[in-house]
């Protein structure tokens, strides 16, 4: 249903192999032209990164000054008077929409799309690529085609369907409706990643004695762990993240996940506190930064592997 | 031989049975693996799917939400849309931001990548770890500290302006303006997008054969005809995917236009398709007029990706 920034994009060819470094320079003697400009490159890329990563400090800057400095004729560059109070207005002043719900609601969420769309993706995944039916072809062009309808669209008739079956403000309706959005791109890319285990692995398991699903168990499951992380990440984010469907399923104050609470921040009616928003955006961004920290490196390999035709 | 066959075949009855129950089983086993996910995508996607085209040929108002039949009115939703003209301003508006962003996210992206190969181990950590932060932010928090970094007020951008420049940008608005609100809404969003688009192709271009580089500079090549003649050539698919994603992500942007709307843009002048949609279903409840729309743009969507998926199709082998 939708395709999240954040994920990798469809592979196109199984395991991802790991990608080399470039490689190191051929010449060791370097000329002092040489070594100006690779010093001239690294400046650059100093400024680079700085340039990237401002808005994540500014919003941790942001939220470790007290108010009145924030909205004040100065600019402050550091938190040169820390203060953890606009975390304590975030999380315990916000009355008409508490945080604490908000996180439950999002990580029972996320949990629930995390499992049931790896549990449900493997599955799929075996279906495609061990069998030869009627049908195989067929389904594995729709998952690829309901990949491109954007959730946009579908937004008023999901919205209807939830309301008519009486679950607004449910964990479980939110959760099913990130589950299908996932989906197509989890049994997709897990997909790819059976394809890579070769299936003469299986059937060697399968001659010692092991039935089947045993085979697929013990066998074909350990050596998918890149793929399980690849489909996790992406089904992690969705669900972390998500805001518009959050937002029309999710009305009730109680029943609000992360996003939707952080944006009841700013209400029309009274001038927005920056300082707790910024606080409540660094809670929000944490997890994510630091699953990110954990993974770096596996979220591109999928679609570079194979790709570059020799 | 033939008579070897024949031969054989009479005593085969007898275990006919059990193979028939093994090749059923075989069928259907598939199909049980599928059962969960085809159950969860048919009604949460199909049965969308087939509502949206229902009530884009229905009079639907929130009337009909409480109760009030519908009635059928063929393609008057799709003739009211396609002839009104904030339709036609919407995506037009919608395709220009789209142009803007990718144009800029895989410029950058491709500058980055490049940077990232001309540096040694260290500063190459630097810059990664740079990237990966901006694009580890939730687009929601993401557009939220670009809201505050924007605020007329106080506002980081507005302080360091009046610094540099010595005229005061204090309560300088800048989302009032629509360009100047797609200006900061394509700023954050190539800031989330170029991290991914560097990353990948800094992966594609290490696997670039050096000994290729080396032959073409050693023939003469300069770095520009190296890169176009060499290293486009070699990540083309590369290209192509990142391509067709972005003018997707770029196209059917909702978070980041509804929030920025939100902390001060003027709704009627800075809506893209998604957006208008919400407006015109959820806001307003006019299901049926939105949801002609978003039939439209589902089919729009789809004719961008056909030649990706065409492309996938056939690579794969499906």
């Amino acid at each position: 249903m939708s395709l999240a920034p954040a994920g990798a994009a469809p592979s196109s060819r199984a395991v991802a192999a790991p990608v080399r470094p470039a490689a190191p320079p051929a010449a060791r003697r370097r000329s002092g032209r040489r070594r100006a400009a690779s010093f001239g490159w690294g400046v650059l890329a100093a400024l680079v990164a700085a340039l990237f990563a401002f808005p994540v400090y500014w919003m941790v800057n942001s939220s470790l000054l007290p108010t009145n400095l924030i909205s004040g004729p100065d600019l402050h560059l550091w938190p040169d008077q820390l203060t953890l109070r606009n975390y304590e207005t975030a999380m315990f002043r916000q009355v008409r929409s508490p945080f604490v719900p908000a996180l439950g609601n999002s990580l029972q969420v996320t949990f629930l799309v995390l499992v049931a769309s790896m549990v449900l993706a493997f599955l799929a995944a075996l279906a495609v690529t061990r069998f030869r039916f009627r049908g195989r072809r067929a389904f594995v062009l729709s998952i690829l085609v309901v990949q491109m309808i954007p959730g946009e669209a579908m937004m008023i008739s999901v919205f209807q369907m939830v309301d008519a079956a009486q679950l607004l403000n449910t964990v479980v309706a939110l959760g099913v409706v990130y589950l299908a959005g996932v989906l197509p791109f989890t049994i997709w890319t897990l997909r790819g990643f059976v394809n890579g285990v070769p299936v003469e692995l299986e059937e060697a398991a399968m001659i010692d004695g092991c039935s089947r699903p045993r085979a697929f168990w013990k066998v074909t499951f350990p050596l998918l762990a890149p793929g399980l992380v690849a489909t996790g990440v992406f089904a992690f984010l969705q669900a972390w993240n998500e805001f518009m469907m959050a937002l029309i399923i999710m009305t009730r104050p109680e029943s609000m996940t992360l996003p939707v609470w952080l944006r009841t921040f700013q209400q029309a009616t009274k001038a927005t506190d920056w300082g707790a928003l910024m606080a409540g955006s660094v809670l929000v961004a944490v997890p994510v930064v630091i699953f990110f920290l954990i993974v770096q490196g596996r979220m591109t390999g999928g679609l570079v592997s194979g790709a570059v035709k020799g | 031989m033939s008579s070897t066959t024949l031969q054989a075949a009479p005593p085969s009855a007898a275990p006919a049975p059990r193979a028939t129950r093994a090749i059923t089983s075989a069928r259907l086993l598939p199909w049980l693996l599928l059962a969960p996910s085809l159950a969860v995508l048919a009604v949460i996607t199909g049965y969308p799917l087939v509502r949206m085209l229902w009530l884009s040929v229905h009079e639907y108002e929130r009337a009909q939400l409480l109760g009030v039949p519908a009635e059928f009115v063929g393609l008057d939703n799709y003739v009211a849309t396609l002839t009104d003209s904030r339709f036609w301003t919407v995506t037009f508006r919608s395709f220009a931001f789209m142009v803007v962003c990718v144009v800029l996210t895989i410029t950058v992206g491709t500058l980055v990548a490049l940077l990232l190969m001309k540096l040694g181990r260290v500063m190459r950590l630097v810059l990664s770890v740079g990237l990966l932060l901006a694009w580890a932010m939730p687009p929601l928090a993401a557009m939220l500290v670009w809201g505050w970094m924007f605020d007329s007020q106080y506002g980081v951008v507005n302080h360091l302006l009046t610094r540099l420049t010595s005229t005061s940008w204090t309560g300088h608005l800048w989302l009032i303006d629509p360009l100047s609100f797609f200006a900061v809404a394509a700023l954050v969003i190539v800031w989330g997008a170029v991290p991914f688009v560097a990353f990948t192709l800094y992966a594609g271009f290490t696997q670039v054969p050096g000994e290729v580089l080396e032959a073409a500079q050693l023939d003469g090549a300069s770095a520009r005809q190296r890169f176009f003649g060499v290293q486009v050539p070699y990540v083309r698919s590369i290209y192509v995917v990142l391509i067709v994603l972005s003018m997707i992500w770029d196209l059917k942007v909702f978070t980041q236009i509804f929030v920025l709307q939100g902390i001060g843009g003027i709704k009627s002048e800075t809506s893209t398709l998604g957006v208008y949609i919400y407006e015109m279903g959820m806001a307003q409840g006019h299901y049926g007029a939105a949801s002609a729309i978003a039939v439209i743009f589902t089919i729009i969507m789809l004719a961008i990706s056909a030649y990706y998926v065409r492309a996938t199709v056939k690579e794969e082998q499906l």
